[in-house]
């Protein structure tokens, strides 16, 4: 390798770099500055103590929590089955749990009102309880793509089809073939993918806004919109958050490379 | 009344059909091998029986009672696969006890029987450890103790032996033997490998295309082979191309020399074609019986404890087996030698 294109190889890395962290490193240092002329840490202070802030993250988390549950409910048992039994769907599947990717948050949630409004079949959003449900499922689809995904993957390092005919010839059902041996060989994968919904969730403002839930992504638009230093503080946090996630994901797949299953 | 019956089994998929008219009985604590190469429709019999598989045709039953309608997890069946299955999520304790869980059983009583299981196969000192950190062959036996942990009423074994190595595959099988006679219970053994199924069974079925080519006792199958194919399958056999000399002195002619058979040649007219069959034990160099065969030497191998020599009769190629002996004098290729045998180990060969 010449000098020439070891200098080229740095430059390009090095540009990379700064492409990525000046302008994040323009937005914390700006978040320091709610004190004229010296950093402190003043935006951080107020954005914490907002009730508004503990409030509307409390209630994302909660719904990214609820999000989970739901989608390891739908997606685990599908993607078993379609591994399974119908491998022939696996193309269908997948390119419908592609759709949340290329059908835009705010179709889904205007179709969700015309189908669930008050004077509907199913008045979902005539209630709180009925709202936050819509509102838990369209984060559950948001975040299909993710979850498939990754479930689908962990169920390819695991040989279900003879995982599940040995606990048949044991006397196992369905359920019990779930619960005690599906989900817990694929629990990084399941992981992972509840991070990545964790992550997507936090931030949401389309469907959040539009079923007027206090959401954390509503939150973080309003106070863009009336705030000077809190945004940008708000912003490094939810960076924090997000990077938090994906260090977990690092870890926990890390753990399963530990104890891989050897068929 | 036979445990297992198989009746007028059928499997087809799609178009093909993998079993034709399978018809068989299994005693109780009898030990049956499915013998045949792959495709013959072996594994998808098994299958059927696991319940995996649903028949095309006919019909199964365990001790009188018809399986058709049961699941799987209803028909209490042990069963045993080539890649082991362990779940990899559990440690060996909680593999043998899945099953006793999955009943039901009381805690004491699991932790009993797995125990009694774990000596069995002994590997009770491994009972923490999980499946990623045992080798193939122990793998294999903690599968065998889970499958036997619910005492099932029917041991199913899919060529469990198939991927494990070849020392590790001898002493597996003599253990696998030794806990289904201690156990007594009735066991479908499936495998390609001719030697597996002729030490451990009480049975074999050697499947061909879809069918029972012969069902027989291990030495039944090796020396009176029924078919061609089975002849071929099991154990190297040297077929011989001869043509009937004379039927009412049971002759026939292989190349210029005559020889007289023991059984007789049927139907046959004489100068038509007949294949015999030869085991290459069965001649040797030194006289006795009362045949011999002269021919050429093509080739001799030392094969360490045995020597096979190939000689070339009349068109077909015999070959055979010689002890070795450190004043053995390996024959020549080229040189002319007399190959002795009994006339009642030459096979006449249906087709």
């Amino acid at each position: 390798m010449s000098l020439l294109t070891r200098i080229i190889g740095w430059a390009v890395l090095i540009f990379g770099l700064l492409y990525f962290f000046v302008p994040l490193g323009g937005l914390f240092e700006f978040s320091l500055r709610a004190r004229r002329g010296v950093y402190s840490l003043d935006a951080y202070v107020r954005v914490l103590a907002d009730p508004q802030f503990q409030a509307t993250f409390s209630y994302s988390v909660f719904m990214a929590l609820v999000t989970i549950v739901i989608g390891i409910l739908i997606v685990v048992p599908t993607a078993f089955w379609v591994r399974l039994k119908m491998p022939w769907a696996r193309p269908y599947v997948e390119f419908m749990t592609l759709l949340p990717l290329v059908i835009p948050a705010i179709v889904i949630v205007f179709g969700y009102i015309r189908l669930y409004n008050t004077s509907s079949w199913l008045p979902l959003t005539g209630s709180l309880t009925g709202t936050n449900a819509l509102l838990a499922f369209g984060y559950t689809m948001l975040a299909l793509p993710y979850m498939y995904r990754a479930v689908d993957t962990g169920l390819r390092t695991i040989d279900v089809a003879t995982l599940t005919e040995a606990a048949q010839s044991l006397g196992a059902g369905w359920i019990t073939i779930l619960r005690r041996v599906i989900l817990p060989n694929v629990v990084p994968a399941v992981l992972s993918g509840a991070f990545l919904t964790f992550a997507i969730v936090i931030g949401e403002f389309t469907l959040a806004a539009l079923l007027d839930r206090p959401a954390f992504g509503p939150y973080l638009q309003r106070i863009g919109a009336n705030k000077a230093y809190e945004p940008f503080a708000l912003s490094v946090i939810a960076f924090g958050i997000t990077w938090g996630c994906l260090a977990l994901i690092q870890l926990v797949s890390r753990f399963s490379k530990m104890a891989p299953p050897r068929i | 009344m036979s445990f297992l019956a198989l009746e007028n089994l059928q499997k087809s998929f799609g178009a093909v059909q993998v079993v034709k008219d399978f018809n068989m009985s299994i005693e109780k604590g009898e030990f049956v091998s499915f013998l045949g190469p792959s495709g013959c429709g072996k594994t998808t019999i098994l299958r059927m029986i696991a319940g995996f598989e649903t028949p095309s045709g006919g019909t199964i039953s365990i001790n009188g009672k018809d399986q058709s309608r049961l699941k799987t997890s209803q028909r209490n069946i042990g069963m045993v696969f080539q890649a082991y299955a362990l779940f990899p999520n559990m440690n060996v304790f909680d593999n043998v006890a899945f099953g006793l869980k999955v009943a039901g059983t009381p805690k004491t009583q699991i932790e009993a029987r797995v125990k009694e299981m774990l000596a069995l196969i002994r590997l009770e000192h491994l009972a923490d450890r999980y499946p990623y950190q045992l080798s193939g062959g122990q793998q294999q036996r903690v599968a065998l103790a889970r499958a036997l942990a619910p005492k099932p009423q029917l041991l199913l074994l899919d060529e469990p032996l198939s991927a494990l190595d070849a020392k590790i595959r001898i002493s597996l099988r003599e253990e696998i033997r030794q806990i289904q006679r201690q156990l007594g219970i009735t066991t479908v053994f499936v495998t390609h490998d001719q030697e597996e199924a002729l030490s451990i069974s009480d049975r074999i079925v050697v499947m061909n295309a879809g069918h029972a080519d012969q069902i027989g006792s291990p030495s039944e199958i090796y020396n009176h082979p029924a078919t061609r194919f089975v002849a071929s399958f099991v154990g190297t056999l040297n077929m011989i191309d001869a043509v009937v000399a004379d039927p009412a002195a049971q002759t026939v002619r292989i190349g210029d020399q005559l020889i007289a058979l023991r059984e007789s040649v049927g139907n046959r007219k004489p100068s038509d074609p007949i294949t015999l069959a030869l085991r290459p034990e069965a001649a040797s160099l030194s006289e006795h019986g009362d045949a011999t065969l002269r021919g050429e030497v093509i080739s001799a191998s030392f094969l360490g404890s045995v020597v096979r020599t190939k000689i070339a009769v009349g068109g077909s190629t015999v070959s055979f087996d010689m002890f070795n002996s450190p004043d053995l004098r390996m024959p020549a290729p080229g040189e002319d030698i007399n190959l002795h045998f009994s006339s009642g180990d030459l096979l006449i060969v249906r087709d």
